[in-house]
C-alpha cells in the first residue's frame, strides 16, 4: 500500500483503536457475522437495525474511522449560521452500549472476498458472512485541473462535513469586503443533488449580513440542477445582484484553479477569487474499488437487496452504490439500509424477508424560515430501484408553508438521527 | 368585557414578556378553539375516552399522567413523579408551549400563542372539572373527524410484524420513541385513529405532499398493519 495522506491518518487512527478494543477477531462464537464499513446515514442504520432487530443472533462489527461523525446533511445550516457544528455531531456510544455493536474506529484498507475477511489498517482481520459497504464519496483524482486533495485546506470542498465546513466558513468570514466566494459545482451525479445550491443560499444569507457588497460565482458544469426553479426564486427574492452562476453553455463544466494565487479559471478567463469551494466529480469510497466491486465509479447492486452485482455475499449502500433513480442522500441510504438489514437478517437466521420499498425527501433552506423540499417512493424492479411517484415544493408558496417546511426539516433531522444512532 | 381586559397583557407579551391566560374567559369561545385545536385528539364530556390524547374530563387539579389506561410519554411520568399537578396555571404553561414545558411530550400541537385564547379554552375545559355531575351534555365527545373510513377497512386487523417493517419507513422522520420536534409523534395512537388519518392522507383529504406521497401507495392491509404496530409499541 501507498504511504498517502489517507494510509497515515489512518495508522494513526488504529492506534487507538489498538487500545480500546484489543480483541474483536473470533467475537461471533458461532454466530453469524456482519460486518459493516462506514458509520453514516446507510452503515449506522444497517447496523443498528439488524443488532435491534436479531436481539443478539446476528454478531455485528462497525468499523468507522471518526469517534464523532458529523452530519454532511444540515452541515450547509452550519454556513448559514443556523446550526451550531456541536448539534451536527454524534457519537457511536449508543450503538454499542445499547445494541452491542462492536464498534471499531479503524480504517477497512483491505477485502479478501475468497476468504471472506475485511482488514484494517489497525491490523485487525475481521471474518464475516455478510459484509456491508457503506463508504460514502471520494473524489475523482483529476476532476478539477489544478486541485487535489492536498490542496483542500487552501480550496475547501467541505463535502464531507467537519472541519472542512469549519474551515470553509472562517475562509468566508474573513474575505475582503466586496471579496468574492467562488464554487466549482460538481458534475452528475455526486451526494446530495441540491447540497451545492442550498449551500450558496446559505452562504449568501451569511455575507448578507457580514459582507453585503460580496459576490457569489458557481461554475457549473451541469445545464440543470435540483430545485432550480425554486433556488433561483429565492435567490431573486433574498439575495439579488449577489449570485452569478455561469452554466456549460459559457464554459462552466471548463474550469482550472490555482490554490497558490487563489484564481479560478473559466473557460480560459481568470478570476481572483477570496474563498474559493472546489467540489469535485465523485466516486464511490474507496474501500468498493478496493474490494473489486466497483464498474466505473460506483458499485452496481441489485435493487432488492442491494447486494453487489458482482459478489452476493457484499452489500452496498448510499451514496457508493449505483442503484437506478434514487438520488445519493442520507434519507435515501437511511432508507436502503433497513431494506438491505431486512434481507441480510433474513438470509443468515432465517427471518422473514419483506418485499423492498424506499423512500427519500431532501428538505433545503433558502433563507430564514424559507424551507423547500423534494420527495420521490421507489420500488425495486429487476433492473433498478426505479421511481414511483414523488413531488416538489411549488414556487410562490406562501411564508407559512416555508416556515412550516423548516420545521419539518429540524423534526426529520432529529428523526433520522435517531434511526441512524439509536 | 373580558378581551378588552386581556388585550393590553398581549400587547405586553409582543414586548418580550409571556402573558398568562386570565381567569374568566369565555367558554363558548373556548369551546370552539377546544374543537379546532384539541378535539382531533382529545374528548372531553360525558363519555369522553382516551383517544390519541387522554380524555379531559376533571384535569383540574388532579395528579399529571394519572388517566387511566393512557400511555403517556417518559418525560410526562417523569413531571408526574416530581409532583406536577394540572392547575389553571400550569395547563397555561403547557397550552402555550407544550414542548418548552414538557419537553418530549407526545403531545403535538405547537401551542396557543395567545393568552386570551388560553383564558377562553381553559374556561371550556374548567366545565368539565368542577364537579362530575355538572359535566354538560351533549359535549364535543366525538372526536373530530375530517373523513370518513369505511366500516370494512376500519375492521381489518392489521398485522404487527409486517407493520414494524413497514414502520422503517416511517422512522426516517417520525420517533419510535414518540418524541417529536417539527415532525409529530405517531405512537400509541388507537388503531382506528391511525388508520383514519391515513386513509385521509392516501385520498388526498388531508394535504401534505410526503405524507399524501407515502399513504398513496400503502394498502388497506398495510395501513391497518402499520396501526397495529404503533398502537402498541413500547
Amino acid at each position: 500500500m501507498k504511504l498517502n495522506r489517507r494510509a497515515f491518518i489512518g495508522t494513526a487512527a488504529a492506534g487507538a483503536a489498538t487500545l480500546s478494543a484489543p480483541t474483536v477477531m473470533g467475537q461471533g462464537n458461532g454466530r453469524p457475522r456482519v460486518v459493516v464499513v462506514g458509520g453514516g446515514a446507510g452503515g449506522a442504520t444497517a447496523a443498528r437495525y439488524i443488532a435491534k432487530d436479531s436481539n443478539g443472533e446476528i454478531d455485528v462489527t462497525l468499523i468507522e474511522p471518526t469517534r464523532h461523525y458529523y452530519t454532511c446533511f444540515f452541515s450547509n445550516l452550519y454556513l448559514g449560521g443556523f446550526r451550531e457544528m456541536d448539534s451536527l455531531g454524534h457519537s457511536y456510544g449508543g450503538l454499542a452500549g445499547d445494541y452491542g455493536i462492536n464498534v471499531l474506529h479503524d480504517w477497512a484498507t483491505g477485502v479478501d472476498r475468497d476468504a471472506k475477511t475485511v482488514s484494517t489498517a489497525g491490523g485487525y482481520t475481521l471474518p464475516y458472512d455478510r459484509l456491508i459497504l457503506s463508504p460514502g464519496i471520494d473524489f475523482v483524482d483529476g476532476a478539477v485541473p489544478g486541485w487535489d486533495i492536498s490542496v483542500q485546506d487552501r480550496m475547501p470542498h467541505a463535502y464531507k462535513a467537519g472541519s472542512q465546513t469549519e474551515l470553509l466558513k472562517a475562509q468566508i468570514e474573513a474575505m475582503p469586503e466586496g471579496g468574492t466566494y467562488a464554487m466549482v459545482a460538481p458534475p452528475n451525479p455526486f451526494r446530495c443533488p441540491p447540497g451545492p445550491y442550498e449551500r450558496v443560499s446559505m452562504v449568501a444569507h451569511l455575507l448578507k449580513q457580514i459582507n453585503p457588497t460580496a459576490k457569489i460565482l458557481i461554475a457549473d458544469p451541469k445545464q440543470n440542477f435540483s430545485k432550480q426553479a425554486l433556488f433561483e426564486e429565492g435567490w431573486n427574492r433574498h439575495y439579488a445582484g449577489m449570485i452569478e452562476r455561469i452554466g456549460p453553455d459559457f464554459g462552466g463544466g471548463n474550469v482550472e484553479v490555482d490554490p497558490e494565487a487563489m484564481t479560478l479559471s473559466i473557460d480560459g478567463a481568470v478570476e481572483n477569487v477570496d474563498a474559493c469551494n472546489v467540489i469535485p466529480a465523485m466516486k464511490a469510497g474507496r474501500i468498493a474499488d478496493i474490494a473489486g466491486i466497483t464498474e466505473g465509479n460506483w458499485a452496481p447492486v441489485n435493487a432488492a437487496d442491494l447486494s453487489s452485482k458482482m459478489d452476493e455475499n457484499i452489500h452496498v449502500l448510499g451514496d457508493a452504490c449505483a442503484q437506478g433513480d434514487m438520488p445519493k442522500s442520507g434519507f435515501s441510504a437511511n432508507s436502503q439500509a433497513k431494506v438491505c438489514a431486512n434481507a441480510v437478517r433474513g438470509a443468515l437466521t432465517g427471518t422473514t424477508v419483506f418485499p423492498a420499498r424506499f423512500a427519500n425527501t431532501c428538505w433545503s433552506l433558502i433563507d430564514t424560515d424559507d424551507g423547500v423540499k423534494v420527495g420521490a417512493t421507489y420500488e425495486a424492479t429487476e433492473e433498478k430501484i426505479a421511481k414511483v411517484d414523488g413531488f416538489i415544493s411549488e414556487t410562490g408558496e406562501s411564508a407559512d408553508v416555508r416556515a412550516a417546511t423548516y420545521q419539518e426539516s429540524i423534526g426529520w433531522y432529529d428523526g433520522i438521527t435517531t434511526d441512524m444512532f439509536g | 368585557m373580558m378581551r378588552r381586559v386581556v388585550f393590553p397583557v398581549l400587547l405586553i407579551a409582543g414586548l418580550g414578556g409571556s402573558a398568562a391566560a386570565q381567569v374568566g374567559g369565555d367558554p363558548e369561545r373556548g369551546e370552539e378553539l377546544f374543537r379546532s385545536d384539541c378535539a382531533s385528539c382529545h374528548q372531553v364530556g360525558q363519555g369522553a375516552r382516551n383517544r390519541v390524547g387522554p380524555h379531559l374530563n376533571g384535569i383540574f387539579d388532579r395528579q399529571a399522567g394519572q388517566v387511566e389506561g393512557f400511555r403517556y410519554s417518559e418525560d410526562m411520568m417523569l413531571r408526574a413523579s416530581a409532583g406536577l399537578k394540572w392547575t389553571f396555571e400550569t395547563l397555561d404553561k403547557y397550552i402555550e408551549n407544550p414542548r418548552v414545558f414538557v419537553s418530549r411530550t407526545r403531545m403535538n400541537y405547537a401551542g396557543m400563542e395567545s393568552a386570551e385564547d388560553r383564558s377562553d379554552l381553559l374556561a371550556y375545559l374548567r366545565q368539565f372539572s368542577a364537579d362530575p355531575a355538572d359535566i354538560p351534555e351533549a359535549a364535543p365527545t366525538a372526536a373530530a373527524v375530517d373523513h370518513d373510513v369505511a366500516p370494512e377497512i376500519l375492521a381489518i386487523v392489521g398485522d404487527p410484524a409486517y407493520g414494524e417493517y413497514l414502520s422503517t419507513e416511517c422512522t426516517s422522520c417520525h420517533q419510535e420513541s414518540g418524541a417529536a420536534n417539527g415532525i409529530p409523534s405517531i405512537t400509541n395512537w388507537p388503531a382506528d385513529v391511525f388508520v383514519t388519518a391515513m386513509h385521509a392522507y392516501k385520498d388526498g383529504v388531508r394535504e401534505h405532499n410526503v405524507m399524501e406521497m407515502m399513504a398513496s401507495r400503502l394498502s388497506n392491509e398495510e395501513i391497518a398493519a402499520l396501526a397495529a404496530y404503533f398502537e402498541n409499541i413500547e
